[in-house]
């Protein structure tokens, strides 16, 4: 299969990128390197070309009803001009994909979704849209931007009449920015040190990125890779479809029950609400590294015995902590923060300790 | 991307350098290696004095993102280990083939050494 490319594909290759094949698209997962680009937003901040997510517009009469159907969050207390996290169950207890509602008018939504589950979630969805409903798939025609860090008020605020400081977490406007009207301005991002995701219609997308990066000049504002993208999100014990959540994993597992609203039904909720009840026998949780060594995806988990007791879903070296991190599935009586477990890596078992996440403050 | 291979080292496939001294080698990973790797943040090598025959693994470098095994591109003893790379891996990075040295090896003969790619060869292997 030929790989995607974004809209900014060529600057990226200009500015020396390393390109490398993402959920179908060819990305950059490096400018310079992981820890700098990581630390730029963390300090000041960054750009991240994330155009290779999806977007679904969903409108009509029973827009509202479809999404609560499909959706664990419940959109029925969301103003336009707010967004949601949410995630998509499928009836076997899994989860199809988490993503992002946006509430753009009244009978009005945006979903975004994982790139690497656009179509899966776009026949999911479809499947349920009976009746006054439309949905319409505009993934190839928007480009995103994440800029973030905690500059990014300052370094864009020219670059719109928006007043940006006034945009709370999970609210977002549409106006002009950087000379092209209608720009969604989301106060939402995937690294925990605040700042905007800007969906741009691609045919400006260009535009958009050579004036964010003139006016965040002073600011140094630098291009930041998926690789960085990975440990920022990790360092907030944010899940990553297919790592750490996937068609397997319950959202209760993955402590997104505070995204799970049994106030309303949704699909295989009635599994879930019992689930609920019954409490569950593993659960997604945070370690940090006691002996020296990084977690990797795939490692195993064990007790003091050399038992299994999990598997680890995320792993790195946290360029925050300069010390090993990661996330895993573990058995309830390992969880409680402070527990002492061990890691296998590579035949050796070494120390690590559950804590409670985020990893790091930013 | 220009990367630099000096002419007076051999290369192995799996991206290791390794510079001849009489019979005594110096090992290290090339400029490709650590760009395509990134941040490395650890090295480990825990085979100081012992045997390692060619193509068996000596050690793991971790960058970031990711964990590689370290081949050894000669039989021989492992006679010393670049100590500093303990507290500061990220010369790897900064100085491949300087500072960024892993491993010196007193080779079982040099017939190995001299079966490897050119830097000519190597380069043309990895594009450049």
């Amino acid at each position: 299969m030929e790989l995607k490319k974004t809209a900014l594909h060529d600057k990226h290759v200009a500015l020396g990128a390393k390109m490398v094949p993402f959920a179908g698209y060819n990305m950059p997962v490096r400018y310079t390197s992981d820890i700098e680009e990581h630390k730029t937003v963390r300090e000041g901040v960054g750009v991240f070309d994330v155009s290779h997510m999806g977007e679904f517009m969903v409108r009509g009469p029973q827009a509202e009803l479809l999404i609560q159907l499909v959706t664990t969050n419940d959109i029925s207390k969301l103003k336009t001009g707010q967004a949601q996290y949410s995630c998509m169950t499928n009836l076997e207890g899994g989860i199809i994909d988490d993503l992002i509602v946006y509430k753009l008018a009244e009978e009005e939504y945006m979903l975004v979704v994982n790139a690497s589950n656009i179509e899966k979630d776009w026949n999911w969805i479809s499947q349920y849209a009976k009746g006054e409903v439309m949905l319409d798939n505009v993934s190839d025609k928007i480009s995103l931007f994440a800029v973030q860090g905690p500059k990014a008020i300052e370094a864009l605020q020219s670059l719109t009449p928006v007043k940006l400081a006034d945009i709370p977490f999970y609210h977002f406007v549409k106006g002009e920015f950087a000379g092209v009207p209608d720009v969604i301005i989301s106060g939402t991002g995937y690294t925990g040190s605040g700042g905007f995701e800007l969906y741009v219609p691609n045919q400006h997308a260009e535009q958009v990125w050579d004036k964010i990066f003139k006016a965040g000049q002073p600011y140094n504002i630098k291009p930041i890779g998926l690789g960085a993208r990975d440990t920022l999100r990790l360092e907030m014990g944010y899940c990553l479809y297919g790592n750490d959540i996937d068609d397997t994993t319950s959202p209760l597992e993955a402590r997104l029950g505070w995204i799970t609203k049994f106030s309303k039904e949704f699909n295989n909720s009635e599994n879930l609400r019992r689930q609920k009840e019954t409490g569950v026998e593993r659960q997604l949780s945070g370690f940090r590294m006691i002996d020296r060594g990084i977690p990797r995806q795939g490692y195993e988990l064990v007790d003091a015995d050399g038992n299994k007791i999990g598997t680890v879903t995320s792993g790195t070296m946290s360029p925050s902590l300069s010390q090993g991190i990661g996330m895993g599935y573990l058995k309830k009586e390992f969880t409680q923060p402070g527990s002492e477990i061990f890691v296998d890596i590579r035949g050796r078992r070494l120390k690590a300790e559950v804590v409670k996440m985020p990893f790091y403050q930013a | 991307m220009y990367m630099q291979f000096p002419e007076e080292f051999r290369y192995t496939k799996d991206h290791e350098w390794i510079s001849l001294d009489g019979d005594i080698a110096t090992v290290g990973i090339t400029d490709f290696a650590q760009r395509e790797l990134g941040d490395i943040v650890y090295v480990e090598i825990e085979t100081q004095g012992e045997t390692v025959d060619q193509g068996e693994v000596f050690g793991t470098v971790e960058a970031v993102k990711t964990v590689s095994d370290l081949f050894m591109p000669a039989t021989g003893v492992i006679e010393e280990v670049n100590e500093a790379l303990q507290s500061e891996p990220e010369l790897v990075n900064s100085d491949p083939y300087g500072k960024g040295w892993m491993i010196r090896i007193r080779l079982e003969n040099t017939d190995d050494y001299n079966n490897l790619l050119s830097a000519s060869e190597y380069a043309e292997m990895v594009g450049q």
